[in-house]
């Protein structure tokens, strides 16, 4: 049957068809039945989605019956502060994906270390990011657990472990603005975590949930490349020092649906009580 | 943020943009070649041939072409079935969609139609996605 279509071209009566005899040797590898890049970034807290907002899809590009797996590193050095992470992911069916991430905080300046784990679920609840009418919704949880609770709790945090829930829409939009292929992401999360919860969980100040908005918005250049922007709103929970909502400006490249690599600038406010507290940000993600 | 307006606007602009889709194209040749090298590749590819194994591929080629210009603006007024009639029955999965749709960028990157034209023709085939694929 493979023949069948190529001889029909080949051998056809049509004079343009007669003409094409290069054999592409394409070959089909097994592999995701979503389009490029629809598997996102990882997040910091190792949700699929940008680089600070988790999104509404799902990581990896395993579509319909498959399973799929992404690990991936991220830095961000900012002034005075060195976040690392190591997330991994799986994800079924495009339906729901798990994933964990261990977050390092090196406290440049002022010394020491912080450091959390991140265990995450979303579900895919409706919609899709390209196909249809409504955007993709899903719904996600984040429990998070700190590592080394002496400091979060001396500057006033009122607990080591918390979930964050969240829900997402996001849409693509193939011929957006400019003719190019726009996506947008909005999330409402209900948190109590301090500086991503690296600084425990609600505080002094304020002990109660809050629902915060996150967005981010990207415009496809070509097929591969890919800028953008993302805002997190931030809670502000602790006496000691004012928490403010991040900020990054980012540029995505996806090669293959195997690789993708993420660079931003990013704005994270202050950290306690260090100011303007501006720096790099990349992401490296590899799917499967 | 004057300067930023001024380079998005120079990154986003075609180069192209005095001329209309069906002529970003290539017009009726460029489309026929470029569905002729999209469904050379959905032959070779496993995941999708078996739908076309007792199709006039000749006829297909000629249909699809037919619609593409017709739906770019060019000259042509397409004679086929609508997407739910030609389609009904053959179990295409949103697998096989994005597969076809690979192909189809594949094709439109190899004889170089500059992304905004792509765009433009993905744009108009994706809403068809409701009546073609079969969950
Ligand atoms: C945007 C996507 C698509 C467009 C624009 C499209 C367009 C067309 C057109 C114009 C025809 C001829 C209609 C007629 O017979 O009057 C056709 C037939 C056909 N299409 Fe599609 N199609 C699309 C997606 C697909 C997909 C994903 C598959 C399966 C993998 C598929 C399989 C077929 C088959 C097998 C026929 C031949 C039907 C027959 O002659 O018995 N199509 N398509």
């Amino acid at each position: 049957m493979k023949m069948n279509i190529r001889d029909s071209l080949v051998y056809g009566s049509h004079s343009i068809l007669a003409g094409v005899l290069l054999f592409s040797s394409a070959t089909f590898a097994d592999q995701g039945t979503r389009l490029l890049a629809t598997g996102g970034a990882s997040t910091l807290e190792g949700a699929g989605g940008g680089g600070i907002v988790p999104w509404a899809t799902l990581s990896s590009y395993a579509g319909k019956g498959q399973f799929g797996a992404t690990v991936n590193l991220s830095e961000v050095a900012v002034d005075d502060f060195r976040l690392s992470v190591q997330g991994a992911s799986v994800s079924w069916n495009n339906r729901i994906e798990l994933s964990y991430a261990e977050q390092t905080f090196d406290l440049s300046t002022i010394g020491g270390e912080l450091s959390q784990s991140i265990l995450g679920a979303k579900v895919r609840l409706a919609g899709d990011l390209i196909y249809g009418d409504l955007p993709q919704i899903s719904v996600g949880a984040q429990h998070k657990k700190n590592n080394d609770y002496a400091l979060p709790s001396a500057v006033g945090s009122q607990d080591d472990s918390s979930v964050d829930w969240y829900v997402s829409a996001a849409k693509a939009w193939l011929d957006g603005p400019f003719h190019r292929t726009w996506v947008a992401n909005l999330t409402l999360r209900s948190s109590k975590a301090n500086q991503l919860g690296l600084l425990g969980f609600g505080g002094d100040k304020e002990n109660s949930r809050d629902w915060l908005t996150e967005a981010s918005v990207a415009a496809f250049l070509n097929r591969y490349w890919a800028v953008g922007i993302e805002y997190r709103q931030k809670p502000d929970n602790l006496n000691f020092a004012e928490e403010q909502d991040w900020k990054d400006l980012f540029v995505a490249y996806f090669p293959n649906k195997h690789v993708s690599v993420v660079g931003a600038y990013t704005d994270l406010g202050s950290i306690a009580g260090l100011d303007d507290q501006t720096g790099w940000y990349l992401s490296v993600q590899a799917a499967f | 943020m004057r300067i930023g307006v001024l380079l998005a606007v120079l990154l986003f602009t075609p180069l192209s943009i005095a001329q209309n889709l069906y002529q970003q194209l290539g017009e009726k040749e460029g489309i026929e070649t470029v569905v002729e090298e999209m469904l050379y590749r959905v032959g070779g590819d496993d995941r999708i041939a078996h739908h076309f194994t007792d199709v006039d591929i000749m006829r297909v080629h000629k249909l699809i072409s037919e619609q593409i210009c017709d739906v770019s603006g060019g000259p042509c007024d397409y004679s086929g079935d609508d997407m739910k009639t030609s389609h009904r029955n053959m179990g295409v999965t949103n697998a096989d969609f994005n597969a076809l749709v690979e192909h189809l960028i594949a094709a439109m990157e190899k004889h170089d139609i500059p992304v905004s034209a792509q765009n433009q023709l993905l744009g108009l085939l994706a809403p068809m996605h409701g009546d073609i694929v079969e969950n």
